[in-house]
Parts: structure tokens; sequence; C-alpha cells
């Protein structure tokens, strides 16, 4: 494997244009946040987003006014967009921490430039997801239920309710991943310190550096610390997503009740997220002029990771429907045949258009090279990974054993509204995160300059580190 | 350090030396180390492989810490489902055991991994006495360059062996682009 990539770096496009020091690395990413001047597409975006973020309140408010029954759900589908949109996000959050975490521990260099604002991506995904349960609890101010504490009602919550192991995972989720981005953002904001010119920013970036000067004593500790952060944030991001398919395979619905569920749900968490890092990274590189730092090889790597993931994503589905026969169970036998001639058929074969078909042609490097082309199969992958997760939720619901408890759902305005007021809310965060911290790691993208050669130090486990951990 | 206070005058913190080049300032670190310098570091804009080595740093005691981080988290978690199932409020469901530790693994799991990389973060953090608002070095006129592209070796005035002259001259010996006096 690394051999093949090494190959491949001698012939394909390199992680970084050549031609780049320490400073020019340096100046050209601090100055995208150091820049009086706010471009107007930001302008613009921001604006927008922003827009459609107050559509989001407006929605939740009337939510939290008359309650749930604005939303389409009831019996027989009591979970839909709620859950949809949950682990829809939740699986676009994981890939920042797979760029950041296991790409980091396999030596994969080229993740130094995507990895700091996929990091920011696995956050604000996180947010977003995380909004969805909470709404859908009906009263989500007493969403502190569900923390254990000491209280007068002598209640805990029930520890065998894969929901319960949901909130904890997705809470260490939010922390771990947080901590991990601030960490990797300190001697980055110590940078921004010494390079603001005004005395607000000074103050700001110097406050959140904390007082960070580089010192040899720190870096040592600070390796350490960011490799074991990579060794925890790695099981923990396959388990987040395990514990959100044990959600529905631990229940006996046909459809869900599947051991495939927990690694077909991180593969399609994954293959989300990549399609999300590219349909962030393809603009940015562009507006910011950012091609020398995300180069081609960047997109020739996430295309065929996307291809990959798909793939497994792929053999899921045709998993599903041979245990549907395997099985000899004809609840299971009318599952797949309700979602391939039922009412919702048209959502199972767009999806099967959408995550099996279109990724193929990422088998050609003509495809795997162009933005313009890997830009729209990150949007055709999006959709069909949203669509999954629809398909997963409302098919499986809609027709269960009893032919007289059958219903169907359609969402309402108020569940669009609050579908794609998370979308605002998560562009206009990356929007603030992009114009005030510096959306590419600096300091890691300084020891990929040539000038650096062999003395600079990713943090991976080298032999002396290695030597330690042990 | 108070030694080398001259009145009217700030005491002098420690020497910094400004190297262009990586592999210079890993050769100076390991030159000092051999002259028998100890109160010294370096700051740098990147990690460099081999400069801890070459300072005579010893390997870190956070992994420790985090190990410690997590065990505290599993028994915390493991501990918590325990006693509230088994003791604080059993409940009988279809006659299944109070007890049913698979069921309580996910959670543990959870909290062992929260728990570790808080304490790999704060211990980090903690160990290395950050946040920290002032630092003398901070005072040298080109230190802001430390987070760009120049590496500093510093020695410190409370270093044995430490004398303006002497170690000022030998620090210009090892190829630095200029010495410097950090006031305290």
């Amino acid at each position: 494997m690394s051999r093949e990539a090494a190959d491949r770096g001698r012939t394909g496009p390199p992680v970084i244009e050549p031609g780049h020091t320490y400073a020019s690395v340096t100046d050209k990413i601090s100055s995208i946040v150091l820049a009086r001047r706010t471009p107007l597409f930001w302008i613009l975006g921001f604006f927008l987003s922003f827009l459609v973020v107050m559509a989001l309140l407006a929605a939740i408010s009337w939510l939290l006014a008359r309650g749930l029954g604005i939303w389409g759900i009831n019996q027989p589908v009591e979970w839909a967009f709620d859950i949809i949109n949950f682990v829809w996000w939740i699986g676009i959050g994981h890939a920042g921490t797979l760029i950041s975490a296991i790409l980091l521990l396999m030596r994969q260099e080229w993740r130094t430039s995507i990895n700091r604002f996929a990091e920011a991506m696995t956050l604000f995904a996180v947010a977003c997801a995380g909004l969805f349960p909470l709404l859908h609890l009906g009263r989500p101010w007493l969403a502190y239920w569900l923390i254990p504490y000491p209280n007068t009602m002598a209640l805990w919550p029930q520890w065998r309710s894969p929901l319960v192991w949901d909130v904890f995972a997705i809470s260490t989720y939010g922390i771990v991943s947080f901590l991990f981005w601030f960490v990797g953002l300190i001697p980055d904001l110590a940078t921004l310190r010494d390079r603001a010119r005004r005395k607000g920013f000074q103050i700001l970036y110097g406050m959140l550096a904390m007082g960070w000067r580089g010192s040899a004593l720190h870096w040592h500790r600070y390796d350490m610390a960011y490799l074991l952060l990579a060794g925890l944030a790695t099981p923990l991001v396959i388990s987040v997503h395990t514990v959100v398919s044990f959600d529905f395979a631990v229940s006996i619905i046909p459809g869900w009740h599947s051991t495939i569920f927990p690694p077909y749900f991180v593969a399609g968490a994954i293959y989300a997220g990549f399609a999300m890092v590219l349909l962030l990274a393809i603009p940015l590189r562009v507006v910011y002029g950012l091609e020398d730092f995300i180069t081609l090889r960047h997109l020739q790597n996430m295309a065929k990771i996307l291809l990959a993931t798909g793939l497994i994503v792929g053999y899921g589905y045709v998993m599903e429907v041979f245990m549907a026969w395997y099985s000899a169970n004809p609840y299971e036998e009318f599952m797949i045949a309700n979602r391939m001639r039922g009412p919702y058929a048209p959502i199972y074969w767009s999806l099967m258009l959408c995550n099996i078909v279109a990724p193929q042609s990422l088998w050609f490097r003509r495809v795997r090279s162009s933005p313009p082309a890997l830009f729209g199969i990150a949007i055709i992958v999006s959709i069909g990974m949203w669509l999954e997760r629809f398909m997963i939720v409302v098919t499986s619901l809609h027709r269960d054993f009893l032919p007289s408890s059958w219903g169907m759902y359609s969402p309402t305005i108020w569940e669009w509204t609050t579908f794609i007021g998370t979308i605002g809310l998560f562009l206009a965060l990356m929007f603030l995160f992009i114009r005030f911290l510096p959306m590419i790691s600096i300091f890691e993208m300084r020891t990929l300059v040539p000038a650096a050669g062999p003395l600079a130090k990713q943090p991976v486990p080298d032999e002396s580190v290695a030597g330690e951990a042990t | 350090m108070s030694s080398h206070a001259v009145p009217g005058r700030p005491s002098i913190w420690g020497l910094l030396a400004e190297f262009e080049r990586p592999e210079n300032l890993v050769a100076a670190a390991a030159r000092a180390r051999e002259a028998g310098y100890r109160k010294m570091d370096a700051y740098t804009p990147f990690p460099i492989h081999g400069l801890s080595e070459a300072l005579g740093f010893r390997p870190t005691k956070l992994p420790f810490v985090v190990l410690a981080g997590g065990l505290i988290g599993g028994v915390t978690a493991l501990g918590m489902m325990w006693y509230s199932a088994t003791i604080h409020y059993p409940l009988n469901v279809a006659g299944r055991p109070l007890a049913s530790w698979p069921m309580f693994i996910p959670i543990t799991f959870e909290l062992t991994v929260l728990f570790a990389a808080l304490s790999a973060v704060f211990g980090m953090l903690g160990m290395n006495g950050l946040p920290m608002p002032y630092h003398p070095v901070f005072n040298a006129p080109r230190f802001a360059l430390a987070s760009r592209d120049r590496f500093f070796l510093c020695i410190e005035g409370r270093d044995t062996l430490f004398d303006m002259e002497t170690t000022r001259a030998f620090l210009s010996g090892l190829g630095a682009r200029e010495v410097v006096e950090v006031e305290e």
C-alpha cells in the first residue's frame, strides 16, 4: 500500500506545489484570516445561509409552540425526518474524524491540507445532527433527563436502551472532535497572534493560543497528546455510527433487525462524509486560490475513498436483499419486495442509481482528475445517502407485521424547513470558520515544505514514540 | 538568574540564538548539550524530528495520565450502571439478570474514550504549563518568527554553566544568525 502510494507520488500530482517555503505557507494561509477586506462572495454566502438559519429558527419556534403535530410523523411512522437527518448529518461528520485520526495513524501525509476544515465540518455536522433528536423529544427543555444525575424523581436512564447509548456516543463524539480540532489549532492560533496587526485580533488569538510559544518540550508532549487523541478517536468514530445503527438493529422491525447494520452504517457514513469534504474542498480551493495546497492529488485520493466505501455500501444493499431471501422469513421478504415495488419504490431505485451506479464513473482517471465531475458526483452521493436513510427508516416502518396498521408518511413543510435550515446552519458556521480561523493546518503544512526534508516530524508513530507507547 | 541583574536594567532570563534551518538547530542543541548546558529549550514553528533527543528530554509521562484517565472513565461508567441497576433502582424486566453487563459495554466504552481524551488534552496543557499569559522569551524582538519560519535555541540564565560572555560566544560559534539577550 505504502509502496504503491509512493509510486503514485512519483507520477501523480504532488501534495504541495513546488516552490513553497515555511514563510510562504504561513503567510498564504494566515492572510486569508487576517485580510482586512472580507471577500464579496463571503458576505453573500454568509448572508444567504444566515437567512436559512432564520428559517430554521422559525421552524423550531413553531414546533415548540405547537408540538410535534406540525410534523408528518404518526403511527406507524413515528420516526422520520428527525432520525433520517440525524443519521445523515452524523455520517457526514465521520469523514472529518477519519481524515484527522485514521489517515494520521496510517501516515497518509496528504491528509494534512484537508484535515482542519474536515474537522470543522465534523463539529458543525454533529451540531446539526444533535438538533434533531432533541427536537423530536417533544419537550426539548427536559433533554437533561437523559443525563444520569442525582434527581428528586429517583430515576435513572435506561442503560439497556440504544437510544441512551446514543446520547453518550454522540456527546462523547462531539466533545472529542472539539478537543482534537482545538488542539490542532493551538500552534496556528499562536501564528495568528504573532502575525495579527490589529490589537483586538492580537488579544483574541493570543487568549485562544494560551501562550503557546513553540517550545521543543511542549512540542514533545503535544505530539504525544495528538497521537493519543488520534488513537482514541479512531475506535470512537467506528463506535459512534455502530451505536447509531443499534438504534435500528436492536429492534425487531423487518429491515432493521440485521447484523450487517454496524459496518454498513460506518461505511455509509464515511461515504457521505467524503462526498461532503469534496463539496467543500472543490469550491474553497478555487475561491481562495489554494490549488497549491489542495492539489489534484487530494481530490483523486478522496475520489478513490469514495469509490471504495461506495462499493462497501453497495455490498450492504446486496446483502440486505440476499438475507431477506436466505432467511426465508416472509416479513423480511415482503420488506424487500415492498421497497422495490411498493409506494416508495422510486426512492429505492433512485438511491441505487445515486449510490451504486453514479460512483462507478470514478474508476476512470479522467473523472477522478476533473473537479467539476467530482463535485457533481459528490452531490449525487450526498442525495443518495439521504435517500438511503429515508429508505431504511420509512419503508421499514410503514408496512410491518400487521397490514391493518400499515400507513404512509409524507413530510410537512415544517420538516423540510427544519432540514434545509440545518444545511443553512452548517454553511453559516463553515463561513464563520473560514473567515476567522485558518482552514488549513499551517504548522503541519510547514512540515510538507521540501526544505523541511526528513527532519519535519508529522505527529505519527515513529520509532521513539512507538517505543514509549508500548 | 538574579545574579545577572545589573542595577537599573532588567535581569537577563537567557540567551536566544536564531537559526534559519531546522538541521542547524538540532546540531546546535546537540553541541550545547555536549558542552554541558542543561537548562535550555528550543522554539520552532513545527515539531522537529530528533530535537527532543538532542536536548535530552526524557520520554513524556503523558501516556500514563491518559491510561489513568481512561481507566477512571471506564470504572466510573460501569460502576454507575451496576449500582443503579442492581442496588439503587433494581427493575425486574421479565426475569432477566439485573447486572446485564453486555448492555453496559457501549456506555462504558464511550466514557473510557471521553475521560482518556480529556486527560490527554488537559494533561498536555497542564504539563506544559499552559495557559501561560506571560513568558520572558516573548520579549525577544524577533521571537514572533518562531511561529513562522525561524528556529530558536535558548540557554537559560539558571543553567549552572551560564555566563553572559562565554555562552554568547559559544552560541555564535554554532552558526547562529543572531544571538540576543532575553530580558526577564
